[in-house]
């Protein structure tokens, strides 16, 4: 399996709180090709438009912050966002976007270091991020042992589906 | 044996592993809930894990109170998985006209206890914690998670621990005094933590006050927001309680990763200006403020004692011209108090659009979405762009004194300026 993901950077600020990810106004479906065409208009109503399958978003502080909609996560896989990378992810963003497969890395100096635009390219395995642009690369913050075995079963559904075979 | 904080003490009576802050453990679930908007995806998941059957049907519920009674096709249809669902497990289910707004119903009810761990998959089910309750917002899957098991993984939150002096003047409430706590904090001053409030001057504060407070932790990015338990809470649950507890108390000693010290007795009516909760300024300093919408309602400020004190505000007043208030107790027993003492005939009078229970407006779902180029003082608890509507329109938080007095004044006022 390739554990690598190539893509151009979409880049944003501070506290990117999920009703600007998708606003609640979208809410009677949670299918993430229906959420998608929605996705960060409030901010930005060029991205969902231009965004291509496998593109990269790199935000500030506290990425998530907000309601505690799965259905932003979903709108960003929905809209071909292949990972998140931010300075810091609020909570309940963090457990989401592990339990739905939308891979996220803390890592401050990859927002620095990082424009609109930039090539980036993340493996998955080692938190490894690679900036093709500026030719500088980072390690992000490990996960905890316990969410790094959740991520490699695949989620915390077959986590759950484990357990109910087990007991 | 450690000393623990309070959420330490829940999450150490709810596990086997060995709590610390910081060490993610394994927790039995006492209550597990979703709204409208979040049932489907949580069901969908549910049977993705191969689940048949929520751990506990009397623990489990589904409120319909987002997009209810239903906006459109979409959200009615949505309310149908819901309602299917809950009819198929058994599990509690409360229908629009009888269910409030769920932060405020279940607390009044009796589902949410001291000693709980709560999950919900809403972020403001941090609103528990005003019983002593350790109860956090979840998404979806995480949800179904817990239906399935009657258990998930909690990463041990550092504690934040807030203590309370002296006692609320004239004017000022359990609004003024979170949104003073957020401008202090930042909107991430609190990530993962718990808040512990706690001192004399929690004591000083009802139950109400207290909810407002609690629900409102997830805007200095908190995990949960819990007041130690103490006689006014046990006096309000005694009544309710629809299952046996065991208050939790922290232990002496100890380890808080940070502490404030509040006096309630100088704080002042304030608001939270656009676009982020932390943007708290005194409301009396907001210069002429042009308003076209006031909101009083929401998880945060609709229950009774909210909507008595837009009522001690606007009685024998007229709404200004040029404003829409709209009022939306969060309950029927908040619905039917105000119904009993008059208090919608003053909002009536005093021009006030009244509506049933709902969230409603809060997340620009309906019953009050503003349109490009305009602001609205709100209750409720977030003033991200877009929020209640257009992404070209404002929303300034306030408690419900400010939100009375700016719908009399046609601008953002202080009540002291109409009292």
């Amino acid at each position: 399996m390739d554990t690598s993901l190539k893509g151009k950077v979409w880049k944003y600020g501070d506290n990117i709180d999920t009703d600007v990810i998708i606003p609640a106004r979208y809410l009677s479906t949670s299918l993430p090709e229906e959420l998608a065409p929605h996705c960060m208009e409030d901010i930005d109503a060029g991205f969902a438009g231009v965004v291509s399958k496998g593109d990269i978003m790199v935000a500030g502080n506290n990425f998530g912050c907000g309601s505690s909609r799965e259905h932003a996560p979903l709108a960003l896989l929905g809209a071909g966002i292949s990972c998140v990378v931010a300075r810091s992810f609020a909570r309940i963003f963090y457990r989401n976007a592990i339990n739905v497969g939308l891979p996220i890395f803390e890592c401050p100096e990859a927002e620095e270091g990082t424009q609109k635009g930039d090539e980036l390219e993340v493996d998955l395995e080692k938190g490894l991020i690679l900036n093709r642009t500026r030719n500088v690369s980072w390690t992000a913050r490990p996960f905890p042992p316990f969410l790094r075995e959740l991520i490699g079963l695949g989620g915390l559904v077959p986590y759950v589906k484990k357990q109910l075979g087990a007991s | 044996m450690s000393s623990y904080t309070l959420a330490e003490a829940i999450i150490a009576s709810h596990t086997k592993d060995p709590v610390a802050a910081g060490n993610i453990c394994g927790v039995n679930v006492d209550f597990a809930f979703t709204n409208d908007i979040t049932a489907p995806p949580a069901i969908r998941e549910f049977r993705r894990m191969g689940a048949s059957k929520v751990f506990d049907p009397k623990r489990c519920a589904i409120l319909p109170d987002h997009f209810t009674p239903n906006k459109d096709i979409a959200s009615a249809e949505q309310a149908v998985v819901g309602r299917t669902f809950a009819r198929e497990q058994g599990l509690l289910y409360w229908e629009v006209g009888r269910v409030g707004v769920e932060h405020a119903f279940l607390p009044e009810q009796g589902y949410i206890l001291p000693g709980d761990i709560i999950l919900g998959a809403d972020s403001h089910t941090c609103t528990g914690g005003a019983l002593g309750a350790l109860a956090t917002g979840v998404g979806s899957t995480d949800l179904a998670g817990a239906w399935a098991l009657g258990a998930t993984w909690l990463r041990v939150p550092e504690t934040y621990r807030v203590d309370l002096e002296g006692a609320l003047s004239p004017w000022v409430g359990g609004k003024d005094v979170i949104l003073s706590i957020i401008g202090r904090t930042g909107v991430e001053g609190a990530r993962y933590m718990a808040f512990e409030f706690r001192g004399e001057g929690a004591g000083s504060l009802s139950m109400d006050a207290r909810m407002t407070i609690a629900n409102m932790a997830i805007e200095a990015g908190g995990k949960a927001g819990l007041f130690v338990p103490d006689s006014v809470t046990l006096d309000y649950v005694k009544l309710r309680a629809k299952r046996p507890f065991r208050a939790v108390l922290p232990d002496e000693g100890a380890h808080y990763a940070r502490r404030m010290t509040l006096d309630l007795g100088v704080l002042e009516p304030v608001v939270a200006l656009p676009h982020l909760p932390e943007n708290v300024r005194p409301a009396k300093e907001c210069g002429d403020m042009k308003i076209d919408q006031v909101f009083i309602g929401s998880c945060t400020n609709g229950r009774l004692s909210d909507i008595e004190q837009a009522v001690g505000i606007l009685n024998g007043r007229r709404v200004h011209d040029r404003v829409r208030l709209i009022v939306i107790p969060a309950s029927y027993e908040v619905y039917n108090a105000c119904l009993d003492r008059g208090y919608l005939k003053v909002l009536a009078e005093a021009g006030a659009v009244i509506s049933t229970p709902t969230c409603g407006p809060c997340l620009g779902g309906h019953m009050g979405i503003l349109a490009a180029g305009e602001r609205c003082v709100s209750t409720s608890n977030r003033n991200f762009v877009g929020r209640m509507g257009s992404p070209k329109s404002e929303v300034v938080l306030a408690g419900p004194m400010v939100a009375a007095a700016s719908a009399l004044l046609g601008r953002v006022a202080d009540p002291r300026e109409v009292a």
